[in-house]
């Protein structure tokens, strides 16, 4: 047997990530105090310097290494770039709102951290190894992450409620890898989509059992309808900052290892699939809307607000084809986007002892500030799909893939759906423009938070009125 | 002195500019400030729409002004602008009226002014671009866009029961719109191409055809608002401050029947033949029942705009008996009237309705109540608001001499060789029109002086003078001489009527 030494070059960003995170965690044990800067620092120039390092080193081109358990291809690295993007947002508007409830510790960056590392892998897994790998360095930064307010019965509860699950769900998936791996001898994904191509026939009935099992730990982890009870909880229980990192990046993450699994891995399968997705779809389309308007608490809401979109995530990869694959990924991009920015909003609006997390803490913001006000009603309009924000372009965009395949009546489902979004998103709009505010102490806000968050909104409202960029980035992404 | 400009781009994206320019001023200190930048917004955006009028070419059914660039590659989206007949004519209202409704804001509005009159802005420069859009999702973009600054106005400065109103409305027009939006992706995904000319063209089978139409029907049927599906409109209205009124019944209805010629008609001929009965139905519908409906209201927003309702019943009824006149005379030109003389209507009634939500605009200013009965006698404290208010009841209630006159005139005259109910039922319009708004002028106007608070009342001022006058104008010239209204549109009206003929099958 010959060995070679792999071209460890490609996996530069990973290892950078890892190192810098172990970096982190040592420089933290000798901060003194409260003061945590240097953690956050460290960590914001982390991030930055894998963006560049990421891109310097993609090659144009699709390349294997590891033994073929690791890929670095085009998508990979337009993921890989939105997560670190969407990540130093997220830590930006944590700092203040953490600072204030005595959670600004290095835990939180260094886990921080490995969740990145977690989603980078699941992003290049070309492997089922790998990619088990990223997902549980993911899930248990995240486990720990949710529990980090230890004296809090809520977030104990929310962090018990997601391991239990998340771990059920790995079980899951674990579980159909392995009978895929019976079926075709093999863990790498190439190879798997290359034996079942083959000689699948025979062994239909067991791959389309392992299917399954495999959809439904990709569902667990996407928070689909009927695996979606953890979501509310969770996002509920976890402190706002931890719930904005679980509800954005991981998102990207999970719609990669989809794409690795389903359609690189098990693409010959498509028949089998997609009717699932398609139940999967609707329900969480269907159930996602209609209870969030039953929320008072906005954590809550947009927990159920994720579930739909996540209906609507489903539906670009169900068509089938490289079009409807773009336009998921353009989907999960433009919610991470928003998300981001929803979450901000709350963690602007809380203050110490003050979580702001209720529908009534908006009342009256258009007083209190217009130009957030306005940021927040961009947001709204774009979730619930109101041109010409962003939001709209990636439900246009899913809506196209759909019927295109001549399944014209999930489209209208789909949009079916989308109004009765529309309720529970006006109803914020509502309260920050037609109310009275009924809170009257003026926003403190740091400067970075208030930029970041302002890029953010506009961003949303820019990228809508010129969205081609974004659609022809992961057009080019998944088609090369 | 415009040639080589690109007028109809200036029409969209000067108000939208001018809006965001007048949201700087947004103190409340600097209310002044932003009004008149809003007054000179709005006058500049009527002066670039006017030579889109002398410099049209009415020879021709062809795009004019043509501009087009490509905006979403992955798509085939286009920034693609051009205007006709039928179009042209609703850019220089919406330029107009939008001049009016900033005039009309200028001592009433006492709150957040800026955002006010920037929400009229940027809603002046989407409606022009839903009229001048020739790409499908450039149209969609516009037409749910507008949304956005509607909401906000009905909600912030609209009544007591603003917020049910403007939710209901929201969702009301929302839903209709997005059965459009499958309907234009499937047309894409037909034809390559989200234009709405090369839509024109694409052959469609009769099934595609009618589901199509059906989708198109649910997003303009609620626009218009054609009955069942009018119910958001009265209280819209009712709440809405009088500037978002005027704005609704005068432009904003006139969307869903534009959408009706643009769309509707033309890539789907085939389906609106088989429906036309439904739409006739549904027409005089509106036409016969709200008008009773309106009778018996006793708010002067809301019978207005229950007389819009029926006044726009005519509209989509002119629209679609044109199948049932080609089916039994195969005359073209019966087929094209009753299509130009809903046209006239259409502008007409932007004139009229605009005018009337306006004239109650003035009265609830002063007195705060829309309701008939604290009213009585006000010609004796307001002579000349009574001669305008009057006047207008006059062009709503068809009176020869007004513009009125013209477009109801010519619909039920054509609407004869559709058949003799639809045209008896029609022409019952006239009785209950009339009926429906002396009554109203007769128990608000004449009479004794009512109550105290009329005695207090005073006559208008120079700003509301100009503004009622100009309309006053409008109405009067387009009574007596309408040949330029339809000159512009004859055209194009033909070009139509053929598309009609033509079966797609």
């Amino acid at each position: 047997m010959n060995f070679q030494i792999p071209n460890f070059i490609l996996a530069t960003p990973e290892i950078w990530v890892l190192s810098m995170a172990c970096l982190v965690l040592l420089v933290d044990v000798y901060s003194r105090g409260t003061d945590r800067n240097a953690a956050y620092i460290l960590t914001q120039i982390t991030l930055a310097t894998a963006a560049v390092l990421t891109v310097t080193f993609y090659t144009g081109e699709r390349s294997l290494i590891f033994n073929n358990s690791y890929i670095s291809d085009a998508m990979g690295t337009v993921l890989k770039v939105c997560v670190y993007l969407i990540t130093a947002a997220v830590f930006v508007y944590s700092r203040d709102h953490l600072r204030e409830r005595q959670l600004y510790q290095g835990e939180f960056f260094v886990l921080g951290l490995f969740g990145v590392l977690g989603m980078m892998i699941m992003i290049s897994a070309h492997s089922f190894l790998t990619l088990y790998l990223g997902l549980e360095l993911l899930s248990l930064s995240l486990y720990a992450m949710v529990a980090l307010r230890r004296d809090s019965a809520d977030a104990t509860e929310a962090a018990m409620k997601y391991f239990v699950l998340g771990a059920l769900a790995s079980g899951m998936l674990l579980y159909g890898m392995s009978i895929i791996y019976g079926v075709t001898g093999t863990l790498d994904v190439g190879q798997v989509a290359e034996r079942i191509a083959q000689g699948g026939g025979q062994n239909e009935l067991v791959l389309a059992f392992a299917v399954v099992f495999v959809i439904v730990g990709l569902a667990f982890k996407l928070g689909a309808v009927p695996f979606h009870m953890w979501i509310p909880d969770v996002y509920h229980g976890a402190p706002t900052p931890v719930t904005m990192y679980i509800g954005t990046a991981p998102k990207i993450a999970a719609f990669a290892m989809v794409m690795r699994l389903l359609v690189e891995g098990l693409g010959e399968l498509h028949g089998h699939w997609q009717g699932i997705l398609i139940v999967l779809a609707v329900l969480s389309m269907g159930l996602g809307n209609i209870i969030a308007i039953a929320q008072t608490n906005i954590k809550r809401m947009l927990a159920y607000s994720t579930i739909s979109h996540v209906g609507f995530l489903l539906l670009g990869i169900l068509s089938g084809t490289a079009n409807g694959y773009a336009s998921s990924m353009f989907y999960v991009l433009v919610y991470a986007l928003m998300s981001v920015g929803g979450f901000g909003m709350i963690v602007m609006l809380s203050r110490a002892g003050f979580e702001a997390d209720r529908l009534e803490d908006f009342k009256g913001l258009s007083v209190r500030s217009p130009w957030y006000a306005f940021m927040m009603l961009i947001l709204m309009f774009s979730m619930a799909g109101v041109p010409p924000t962003l939001g709209f372009y990636a439900k246009l965009s899913v809506l196209q893939a759909v019927v295109d395949v001549n399944l014209t009546w999930l489209a209208v489902m789909a949009v079916v759906f989308s109004i009765i979004g529309a309720f529970y998103y006006l109803r914020i709009i509502k309260l920050m423009y037609f109310d009275k505010p009924t809170d009257t102490a003026p926003l403190r806000v740091n400067l970075d938070l208030r930029m970041v968050l302002s890029v953010n909104g506009l961003a949303v409202l820019a990228l809508g009125l010129f969205p081609g960029a974004l659609m022809d980035v992961c057009i080019v992404a998944l088609t090369r | 002195m415009f040639s080589g400009l690109p007028l109809l781009s200036l029409a969209v994206w000067v108000p939208i500019l001018g809006g965001v320019l007048v949201l700087t001023a947004s103190q409340e200190r600097q209310a002044n400030l932003a009004k008149m930048i809003a007054l000179v917004v709005a006058i500049m955006t009527f002066i670039i729409t006017i030579p889109l009028y002398t410099q049209f070419d009415v020879s021709t059914f062809q795009m004019q002004f043509v501009e087009q660039h490509v905006w979403i590659a992955a798509f085939n989206v286009n920034y693609h602008l051009g205007i006709d007949g039928i179009s042209m004519p609703l850019i220089l209202l919406t330029s107009f009226t939008t001049v009016l409704v900033v005039l009309a804001g200028w001592q009433v509005i006492t709150f957040k002014v800026a955002q006010y009159m920037a929400a009229f802005l940027i809603m002046e420069g989407l409606m022009n671009g839903v009229f001048a859009a020739l790409d499908s999702m450039l149209f969609y973009v516009m037409w749910e866009g507008m949304l956005i600054p509607m909401f906000l106005i009905i909600g912030i400065w609209g009544g007591e029961r603003r917020v049910y109103a403007t939710i209901k409305f929201f969702l009301y027009t929302f839903l209709g719109s997005v059965f459009m939006l499958v309907a234009l992706i499937y047309m894409y995904i037909q034809s390559g191409s989200f234009s709405i000319l090369d839509f024109h063209q694409l052959k469609l089978g009769l099934t595609p055809q009618i589901l199509i139409f059906i989708a198109f029907l649910l997003a303009f049927a609620v626009k218009v608002p054609m009955w069942p599906v009018h119910t958001w409109l009265p209280d819209a209205h009712v709440e809405a401050p009088t500037g978002g009124s005027v704005i609704l019944a005068a432009i904003m209805l006139k969307m869903g029947a534009y959408g009706f010629l643009r769309f509707s008609l033309p890539i789907t001929p085939d389906a609106s033949a088989q429906l036309d009965w439904l739409m006739i139905s549904l027409s005089l519908i509106a036409v016969l029942y709200i008008a009773l409906v309106a009778l018996v209201q006793q708010d002067m927003k809301k019978l207005i705009a229950y007389s819009s309702i029926s006044h726009m019943g005519f509209v989509t009824l002119g629209f679609f008996m044109g199948f049932e006149i080609l089916h039994n005379t195969t005359s073209v030109q019966g087929a094209a009237m009753g299509i130009e003389g809903a046209m006239v209507q259409m502008i007409s009634h932007g004139f009229v309705s605009g005018a009337l939500f306006l004239c109650v605009g003035v009265l609830y200013d002063r007195m705060h109540s829309r309701q008939i009965n604290d009213y009585g006698g006000v010609v004796n404290t307001m002579p000349t608001f009574a001669a305008l208010m009057v006047f207008f009841a006059m062009a709503n209630a068809g009176l020869p001499g007004t513009s009125g006159f013209v477009g109801e005139f010519m619909v039920i005259l054509s609407s004869f060789k559709a058949g003799f109910w639809i045209a008896a039922i029609a022409a019952t319009t006239l009785v209950f029109g009339a009926a429906y708004t002396l009554w109203m002028v007769k128990r608000v106007i004449f009479g004794d002086t009512a109550n105290k608070h009329v005695a207090e009342l005073t006559d208008i001022n120079r700003r509301e003078f100009v503004v009622l006058g100009s309309l006053a104008v409008a109405v009067l010239l387009f009574g007596v001489w309408p040949a330029p209204l339809l000159d512009v549109m004859h055209s194009t009206v033909g070009h139509l009527v053929e598309q009609l003929h033509a079966s797609k099958l």
